[in-house]
């Protein structure tokens, strides 16, 4: 039996945090796998070396959306050096489940999302420059799909 | 089992089984699942319930042992030894071409060329019959429904050659637009390309009358037979076509294995694929002769066991009766349509609804739930089913659809499965309702 689906992740899937769209982003970066159809729009509002905002949007599976509403609770008010910082591992742990090597995908694209989003911000440090290439390749998507369908 | 003295004759199982199904007339799908080790597998404590058979199918025993005996008992490459192990494995090798050939009803063994798969034998023809025929401004037709075997090869060889593609659109419920087709072939293409059936709506396109106006303009016609060879009776010379390609794997055959057949004329006009041994009848330091049609085609060691297992699964299907075969998938459709539709709440089926027009793919979604998490929670009760694009990401552009599930049928599939689905989708309901 696998775990996956605790009352949490369901919970963080049904009604997600941080959903939406700010006024004022610094950086906004979507993305996609393209073979599952998972999207996330990552919008981050940066002021004083810190993310002071964190929002998105986007549709997929329940690991993907969960992914995102926890990864962005962790973010907000994360000073920006640390927000580079994070890693996959320390995602894993966020999640608290087992994930199978298929569906690793789904929970990285949060996080592959913001790196991203970290890198294109005014000013990013190398170290999120760094972070965001060594990302697994997220594409860019083209159209954005803001309803969690 | 017992190591046939003949391999070129098959395994005596296999016959035995042929002369029972034969015998029994309509096919007996709970009497035929004890030939399929696999099916007796539980998962996560309950029975495998297969519903994959699209993307690949279980094998029987006399599959499984012929390959095994293969190895066992007479190993050795083919067309080279001259001694014992190496004619029988040669014999066996050929026997299996003829027996693939007279599956299809391919008037001349010689037109089998033996590949890893439909998407190498598609491969081939574009790489060796297209390089060749199609020049600038020169178009190719395909569908909105092809699987992506049947679309990157040709997307490769237009951009090189400055070619041009043309679609057949299709209807919202996933037919051909027919009207649209003749209009195409006013461009006068030089080869048209579609699925016999869609490996994603199930939909069985018109291949005879297709092919009668596209000859009729002038083009040639390869069709992909991957979906169709399995499950429904294939003639090539009624069909009418020019190239035909089909796996192996998807009909109870080893993995690798798959065909292409293409008329003789076509396949002696077209250069080599792959270049190596076997193909060659003479080599030079600067300069080779090949070899005969279907070896031209087959350079180096082939996949010899599997090739011999892929005869006996054409011999396995040909003793259930393809007609029988059809029928039974056509009720399974006819059974999964009404019974997922009335009892899960809300799902959304694609595809045409009349099961005449369609095999046993069905393709569906539940509102609200990644197919990928319906597949993962399914997947808890020993259910497979597919979920994702199924490699026809156009086809799920055109419908506007990120992914779905898709559950497929094979012979040994029966209405039980499509009860233990339905239960299972109920219950992915539950995990994911408030």
């Amino acid at each position: 039996m696998d775990d996956l689906y605790r009352d949490y992740i369901l919970e963080h899937y049904r009604r997600p945090h941080n959903f939406g769209v700010l006024d004022a982003p610094t950086a906004t970066f979507e993305g996609a796998n393209p073979l599952c159809g998972d999207r996330i729009t990552m919008q981050l509002g940066i002021r004083d070396g810190v993310v002071a905002e964190i929002a998105f949007t986007g549709r997929g599976c329940a690991i993907s959306q969960a992914s995102a509403s926890l990864l962005t609770d962790e973010i907000m008010g994360m000073p920006v050096e640390k927000a580079e910082a994070f890693r996959a591992d320390d995602l894993l742990e966020l999640l608290g489940i087992d994930i199978s090597p298929a569906r690793l995908k789904c929970a990285m694209l949060s996080l592959e999302t913001l790196e991203h989003a970290l890198a294109e911000t005014p000013g990013a440090s190398d170290a999120a420059l760094d972070a965001a290439l060594d990302a697994a390749p997220v594409e860019a998507a083209a159209s954005t799909e803001p309803a969690n369908s | 089992m017992t190591v046939t003295t003949n391999p070129a004759e098959g395994t005596a199982s296999a016959g035995a089984i042929t002369t029972r199904r034969v015998a029994a007339g309509a096919l007996d799908p709970h009497a035929l699942r004890a030939d399929f080790p696999i099916l007796r597998r539980e998962i996560n404590g309950h029975p495998l319930v297969f519903l994959d058979s699209a993307s690949t199918s279980q094998k029987p025993d006399v599959v499984i042992d012929t390959v095994s005996d293969y190895y066992r008992a007479y190993n050795a490459n083919v067309h080279r030894g001259i001694y014992t192990i190496g004619e029988e494995a040669t014999a066996a090798y050929e026997a299996a071409r003829a027996k693939v050939a007279r599956f299809v009803n391919a008037p001349d063994s010689h037109e089998i060329v033996f590949t890893r798969n439909a998407t190498e034998a598609i491969n081939l023809v574009s790489y060796s019959w297209g390089r060749r025929n199609i020049g600038r401004s020169d178009t190719i037709v395909l569908t909105e429904m092809e699987h992506h075997a049947n679309l990157v090869p040709w997307q490769i060889l237009v951009q090189e050659k400055d070619g041009d593609l043309e679609f057949i659109p299709i209807t919202d419920d996933g037919i051909l637009r027919l009207d649209v087709f003749e209009v195409l072939l006013r461009l006068k293409p030089k080869l048209v390309a579609f699925t016999h059936v869609s490996n994603t709506l199930g939909t069985i396109n018109p291949v005879r009358e297709m092919v009668e106006l596209a000859h009729a303009a002038g083009a040639l016609v390869l069709v992909d037979g991957a979906q169709a060879v399995p499950h429904l009776p294939v003639d090539v010379q009624e069909l009418g076509c020019d190239f035909y390609a089909f796996s192996g794997h998807k009909m109870l055959g080893p993995m690798g294995s798959g065909a292409l057949w293409a008329r003789r004329e076509l396949l002696e006009a077209m250069p080599p694929f792959l270049a190596g041994g076997e193909m060659i009848r003479e080599v030079h330091l600067r300069r080779s002769d090949f070899n005969d049609v279907p070896w031209k085609f087959e350079a180096g060691t082939p996949a010899v066991g599997d090739a011999i297992g892929l005869g006996v699964a054409a011999d396995y299907l040909d003793g259930l009766g393809m007609a029988a075969v059809r029928q039974h998938e056509r009720e399974l459709v006819a059974y999964a349509l009404e019974t997922l539709g009335r009892e899960v709440p809300g799902i959304e089926l694609y595809g045409p609804m009349d099961p005449d027009l369609r095999g046993g793919v069905i393709p569906f979604n539940l509102p609200g739930i990644h197919p990928h998490d319906v597949a993962q929670v399914l997947d808890r009760s020993g259910i497979a089913v597919r979920a994702g694009h199924h490699c026809t990401m156009p086809l799920h552009e055109r419908l506007d659809l990120a992914a779905t599930a898709r559950a497929s049928f094979s012979v040994y599939s029966t209405t039980e499965d499509i009860d233990a689905l339905v239960i299972g989708l109920v219950e992915v309901q539950q995990v994911f309702g408030e």
